[in-house]
């Protein structure tokens, strides 16, 4: 599908495997492959068709987002035979130049241009290319592409990776007129895998990419039927601004491999033309700092003296990073994405004020469906989201989990035992956005609990609870209140008949004004008082039982 | 006691309800409080009474409106029963009033301890007893004795139908005393006793008249006990177990129950007599081996009973405070301990010669 420069690995956050892959380069691509199925995505045959369906759909919403197109998105995953699958995917994405064809889908390049930052939807490490290599490695069918810009001419193609050279290699490459003038990217790959339609299935990561992308339109065209996630919107949230790193935020291999490829002469001009909010003299005084001298060539720095230089960077009073950069989903969009896969009675939506960890900005967002026909028995659904990405695994490793868990949600009318999820009819979803997420781990399914990421999850939780307790509060009330006038409406008829065999007046008319008393509402004593007397019968021994009877 | 009628007592109870309703008030059903907090002692009439506490049942209130639903029903069931002549009983009142409401899975009553407390309640609103409700009463009591009396025009005499006795009915309004031969009725808590003395024709040989309330006492049987103790002036004895359970037994005979106070002047016998057993009599006739220890149940209602104005006379605190530190219960049977006719030969005797009552 189409990748978004058309350039190299994907320009975002974490960087794990192919930091591995660096060190790996005089190996084939499919023994590195092989290694580090687990840092992937491809760990097991389910895993890996949702990894795939999760990096085709991954590039297609950043890269209609990027030409600013409304997404129009269709994944088929036909099943060939027990364990043999072909998935198609195809997006209206602006395409792939004829001449970065091969770059764009099969090379895999490593090193690219680390030190820049923006949000974007996090790949899998190798992104679509790990899903051409997976194909390629477990049926040895090539990729069947079909791309066009948009002008007169659609490419079909198909791509192989030599494994030992890491060269793509495209064969019957054929050209077709294209008259409807149709931009896009469309990948068939021949896969093994194993198909599940559970909790971590492609329909639920499709699901929940439609919540946090109302704007797209999805078609799925699965082994059991096809599935219609409908746009909802015209509004696509604002494009997100590329940053530079800033000081706080950076990691020393990273800094290591930023002064080796850098275009700066001097070290003085790479802090300050490479990092954001470093001037001429939190240039000097970081330098200072390191004891080093302001004219050394980056490339010369030997690594204890940048180990220096990364503990003076740090110790430097600094302005937080800008946090324009972030591109939120919004309260409007999470609503509209909640209101449209789920039926519940009461939506709210909170887009936290961006904030900084590390020297890193990033933004919170929470989002709560409530009641209708959300499963009111057992704990509530969460749905994390990292850069508009649905998290499907390592729930329970989860900073957003964690912050969940603490939030009281007693307080807003639920119940919950101790350091648990909340019980009820309640989805909670979670936004994560930042220019660098930080995941714990290689699988990026989990996000690391930094003290502010925590907080600032469970302020925007707390601000949508209050908004949820007002309304659970009131749906309590008007439950109460109807159950109420049900016990009096089910009463008034035996007492009105009883009160006809006692006085010989008709029933209907006592009926009658019973019930408008009832409607009135305003005589009825709610309050449990055991009919005004304070003393119950404790006093009273088994006495009763002969004497009375 | 009833200036109107029961059935008119019941119209009116319906047309203030019905007034209510009109006049777009919550509808409401007084009832006066019976618990110990509302129960009045007349040390002098030696009685228990009910005081002017009452309790409002509301019917728009969520907490009272199925009892006062229950209320009506009870209340138009007995107007009915008046009216046709019928006579029944609380197991078939709540058979004839239990049924599911429309478009609901709720019973009008489920179990007869919902129906059993609202026919008191509207004894004690309407000021009425449940005979006069055409609602029998337990029957339970057995008597014998040198009597020969009235009951629906035939005449029975207590002495002459063999070792079951006279059964006592729940009414004993309409029965006629043709003859009384008897110097003191006895009051016996447990059936087993009253057939020791039976057989052992104590009755006979000490010129008395033997009731078993067998437990608690029912109504037609604290009613009989209060007809022959004033009509024909004799004193009575109560002759129960020394626990608490058995000490209550002879308080209501004497001076009323409270779920019934307002009834006192009509069911007490307040010159009855306390015979035994006590725990005095434990060490006095050697029955220590045939005590029972007395559980934690027990002693929490022997020192609620101390608080009971009615039982304030120095020989039952003496007693009470007795049972609560020795902690020794004695039942009826323990007599038996000494020797099947122990009771019958030297215990009574021993006690009537010598006066030895509680008061």
């Amino acid at each position: 599908m189409a990748a978004k420069d058309g350039l190299g690995a994907p320009i975002s956050d974490n960087m794990t495997a192919e930091d591995i892959a660096l060190n790996m380069k005089e190996i084939s691509v499919a023994e590195f492959f092989e290694k580090n199925r687990h840092l992937l995505g491809y760990e097991n045959s389910s895993k890996a068709m949702l990894t795939i369906v999760k990096e085709g759909v991954d590039n297609s919403l950043d890269a209609c987002e990027d030409a600013g197109i409304l997404p129009e998105l269709k994944v088929t995953v036909k099943q060939l035979g027990i364990d043999r699958f072909r998935i198609i995917m195809e997006d209206n994405g602006p395409g792939v130049v004829e001449a970065k064809m091969a770059l764009a889908f099969g090379k895999m390049l490593f090193g690219s241009k680390f030190h820049r930052l923006k949000q974007s939807r996090g790949k899998q490490g190798l992104g679509i290319r790990g899903a051409i290599l997976y194909a390629q490695l477990t049926t040895g069918k090539p990729a069947k592409i079909r791309t066009s810009t948009g002008d007169a001419k659609v490419h079909e193609f198909e791509l192989l990776i030599d494994t030992v050279r890491n060269e793509p290699k495209i064969s019957a490459h054929t050209t077709a007129p294209n008259k409807e003038r149709w931009h896009g990217v469309s990948i068939e790959l021949e896969i093994e895998g194993v198909y599940v339609e559970r909790a971590q299935s492609i329909h639920e990561y499709l699901k929940r990419t439609a919540i946090a992308n109302p704007y797209a339109h999805i078609i799925y065209n699965g082994p059991n039927g096809v599935l219609k996630y409908e746009r909802t919107t015209n509004t696509m949230p604002k494009h997100p601004k590329e940053i530079k790193p800033h000081p706080y935020g950076i990691e020393l291999g990273i800094l290591i491999r930023m002064m080796a490829t850098t275009r700066s002469q001097n070290v003085r001009s790479f802090l300050m033309g490479e990092f954001s909010r470093v001037g001429g003299s939190s240039a000097d005084q970081i330098l200072a700092l390191a004891k080093l001298e302001a004219g050394r060539k980056p490339a010369s720095i030997a690594n204890d003296e940048a180990e220096r230089l990364h503990k003076s960077m740090q110790m430097v009073k600094l302005i937080a990073p800008p946090t324009d950069c972030i591109s939120p989903m919004t309260e409007t969009l999470i609503e509209n994405g909640l209101k449209k896969e789920l039926e519940a009675d009461f939506y709210v939506a909170i887009t936290r004020p961006p904030s900084v960890y590390r020297g890193n900005p990033f933004q919170v967002e929470v989002g709560l469906a409530y009641g209708g026909k959300l499963n009111p028995q057992g704990a509530a659904e969460l749905y994390r989201f990292a850069n508009k990405v649905p998290l499907l695994y390592h729930q329970s490793s989860c900073a957003i989990t964690k912050a969940v868990e603490e939030v009281d949600w007693k307080r807003y009318g639920l119940q919950q035992s101790s350091g648990g999820m909340p019980v009820g009819p309640l989805v909670v979803l979670v936004h994560f956005a930042s220019v660098w997420v930080p995941f714990t781990s290689e699988g990026k399914e989990a996000i690391a609990e930094y003290p502010e990421i925590i907080k600032d999850i469970k302020l925007a939780i707390q601000d949508a609870g209050r908004n949820l307790a007002s309304f659970v509060r009131s749906q309590r009330k008007s439950r109460e209140g109807q159950m109420r006038r049900q016990l009096f409406e089910r009463y008034i008829p035996v007492v009105a008949e009883s009160l006809e065999k006692l006085t010989g007046k008709d029933h209907a008319p006592i009926e009658m004004k019973l019930e408008a008393m009832v409607k009135a509402g305003k005589l009825i004593i709610v309050e449990p008082a055991e009919e005004t007397k304070t003393e119950t019968k404790k006093a009273e021994p088994a006495e009763d039982e002969g004497a009375d009877e | 006691m009833a200036e109107r009628n029961p059935k008119e007592k019941l119209v009116k109870m319906g047309n203030d309800i019905i007034k209510e309703v009109d006049a777009k008030e919550n509808p409401k059903i007084e009832i006066p409080i019976r618990s110990l907090s509302n129960i009045i002692y007349n040390d002098k009439s030696k009685s228990l009474s009910i005081g002017d506490k009452t309790s409002k049942r509301f019917f728009f209130n969520v907490a009272h409106a199925k009892k006062f639903m229950q209320t009506t029903m009870v209340a138009a069931f007995c107007k009915e029963l008046i009216e046709g002549k019928i006579h029944t009983n609380l197991r078939d009142m709540f058979y004839n009033l239990k049924r599911t409401l429309k478009d609901s899975e709720e019973n009008t009553f489920d179990e007869q301890s919902e129906s059993d407390p609202i026919v008191v309640d509207i004894e004690v609103a309407l000021d009425m007893l449940r005979e006069q409700l055409h609602l029998g009463a337990d029957v339970r009591g057995r008597v014998v004795g040198n009597v020969s009396i009235v009951d629906r025009g035939d005449v029975v005499n207590w002495g002459k139908l063999g070792s079951g006795g006279w059964a006592i009915p729940s009414i004993v309004e309409e029965i006629t005393f043709k003859s009384v031969d008897a110097k003191f009725i006895l009051v016996i808590e447990k059936n087993a006793a009253f057939e020791r003395l039976h057989e052992d024709k104590f009755w006979q040989k000490h010129n008395c008249i033997i009731i078993t309330t067998q437990g608690q006492a029912a109504r037609g049987c604290r009613r009989l006990i209060q007809r022959l103790s004033a009509e024909f002036k004799l004193p009575v004895y109560v002759f129960c177990d020394s626990d608490p359970y058995g000490w209550y037994i002879y308080s209501v005979i004497k001076f009323g129950s409270m779920s019934l106070a307002h009834q006192s002047d009509r069911l007490g016998t307040p010159n009855a007599r306390y015979i035994g057993l006590t725990v005095s009599d434990i060490e006095e006739f050697g029955l220590d081996k045939f005590t029972i220890r007395a559980k934690d149940v027990d002693i929490k209602r022997a020192k609620d009973m101390m608080k009971y104005e009615w039982f304030q006379a120095p020989e039952w605190q003496k007693e009470l405070k007795l049972l609560v530190d020795k902690k020794k219960k004695a039942e009826l049977e323990a007599l038996s301990g000494r020797g099947l006719r122990f009771m019958t030969e030297e215990y009574l005797p021993k006690k009537i010669k010598n006066k030895d009552f509680l008061p």
